[in-house]
């Protein structure tokens, strides 16, 4: 082991000034932020720092996934029919529903020709994994298994079975942080599928909650409405659902009605997600595996 | 013999896992930033070891794992590390029940320096997840202190060059 002499390394240094030492890593740690905040001047350090990090983060994940194996390794013979067969069923009900699907796209497709507008291209998919690690019990935040080796980008979206989960805001060679709908930093645009009345849906740092801050009081929302995203802004794709309103609240004397909002993804049982890849931008290299046409 | 220096980052690397391990959301307000209470460990403690920089290196680490703005956590635990440097002579005589008020008092000053930070970059936020683990710290703090100075003596006894 390299040892050095106490004098360099054990009393010297505690009688060297503190103060100056601190105000050096003050001035470094302020100027750090100040690049980080204002650009993506530190993008290529942070994607090696996070790179460093993903280790560790695979290592917290590795209980919950030890434990997710022995489940699935264990599981009764029996559980196992049962779950087949509903699976089965379900596949059978999507097949059935997917065909009507593929017709009525045919329609549309043909119906926006007849209007001359641009068809909308089938997105593509990617399965990711979500690490179960806690980023930041005042963000909702979480990592995700893929990053730029598998072509995942910063901005993409992200969906469950159910409906729209966030986007990606960091991407690492092996790696991606991804950000929920609910974290009370982002928003996302919404309609409302009854009547096509747009509107944005902010998180509300509670998994099971968004809000509706922009919507006048003579807007025509009801509790029961469903909202999909509109597309609009460019970073989610159309059609996907958001959620449902729970709450429309006109008693307060604000011009403003609150409208709340439970999301359709199941945000705080998510363990797998689907990257979607906007029609533009193609994986470089597709995954057979985990892609779907 | 000399004690080593990897314990100092082992016991942070592993306050980063302790701090990352997924808990149920209604126990997460209630965890301790661990990372903080290991800094103000070392810096009590082995003052000519673990000072200002190694925390601001110790911030960047924990920067990183959370996601948060980078240099965050790195100019906290600095000022962290550098008050406990300046008051360390008078904060080991004091009995456990004041030393756990000091560090009760450092995390709730962390805590601010953050909630400012946050607040300066539009992403303030408060709630149960922000106050909770200043609490959790001041309860954490004795039986941290105590595991971790059957370590330190350990090593200590094999080191001649501490007095």
């Amino acid at each position: 082991m390299a040892l050095s002499s106490p004098d360099t390394d054990g009393r010297a240094s505690r009688n060297a000034s503190p103060n100056l030492r601190f105000f050096l890593a003050a001035a470094a740690a302020v100027t750090l932020m100040f690049l980080d905040h204002r650009g993506p001047y530190l993008e290529d350090v942070r994607s090696r720092l996070g790179a460093l990090m993903y280790p560790l983060q695979v290592a917290i994940d590795s209980p919950a996934a030890g434990a997710r194996w022995v489940r699935e390794n264990l599981a009764l013979r029996e559980q196992l029919i049962s779950e087949n067969a509903a699976l089965r069923r379900q596949a059978l009900t999507d097949s059935a529903r997917l065909q009507r699907l593929a017709a009525l796209e045919a329609e549309n497709t043909r119906i926006r020709a007849l209007l001359g507008s641009k068809p909308p291209v089938a997105d593509r998919v990617v399965v990711a994994e979500i690490l179960a690690v806690d980023m930041d019990p005042l963000r909702h935040r979480v990592v995700l298994n893929k990053g730029k080796r598998d072509g995942l980008a910063e901005g993409q979206s992200l969906i469950d079975a159910d409906g729209v989960v966030g986007q990606i805001t960091r991407n690492q060679p092996e790696s991606a942080e991804a950000i929920l709908i609910t974290d009370s930093d982002h928003a996302v645009p919404v309609e409302v599928v009854r009547n096509g009345l747009r509107t944005i849906a902010v998180g509300t740092g509670d998994l099971a909650k968004l809000s509706l801050p922009f919507l006048t009081r003579n807007a025509d929302i009801k509790a029961g409405d469903l909202l999909v995203t509109s597309g609009l802004g460019g970073k989610f794709p159309p059609g996907y659902p958001v959620g449902t309103v729970t709450g429309v609240d006109g008693s307060s004397g604000d011009a403003f009605l609150e409208v709340t909002a439970r999301p359709a993804a199941s945000l705080d049982r998510l363990h797998e997600v689907l990257v979607v890849f906007p029609q533009a931008a193609a994986p470089p290299v597709p995954d057979p595996a985990g892609t779907t046409p | 013999m000399k004690a080593p220096r990897w314990p100092i980052w082992l016991l942070l690397f592993l306050a980063l896992v302790a701090e990352l391990l997924p808990l149920p959301a209604a126990m997460q307000p209630v965890r301790p930033a661990w990372s903080t209470l290991v800094v103000i460990y070392w810096a009590l403690m082995w003052p000519g070891r673990f000072g200002v920089i190694s925390a601001f290196l110790a911030g960047l680490l924990v920067d990183v794992a959370h996601g948060s703005l980078l240099g965050q956590h790195a100019l906290s635990l600095s000022l962290v590390a550098y008050l406990v440097l300046r008051l360390h002579l008078q904060m080991r005589v004091f009995p456990l029940w004041q030393l756990t008020l000091s560090v009760f008092a450092l995390t709730l000053l962390e805590a601010f320096v953050l909630l400012w930070i946050d607040g300066a970059t539009g992403r303030a936020e408060f709630g149960p997840g922000r106050w909770g683990p200043v609490i959790a710290a001041g309860v954490f703090w004795p039986v941290l202190m105590a595991a971790m100075d059957r370590l330190r003596e350990r090593l200590e006894r094999r080191d001649s060059s501490f007095v």
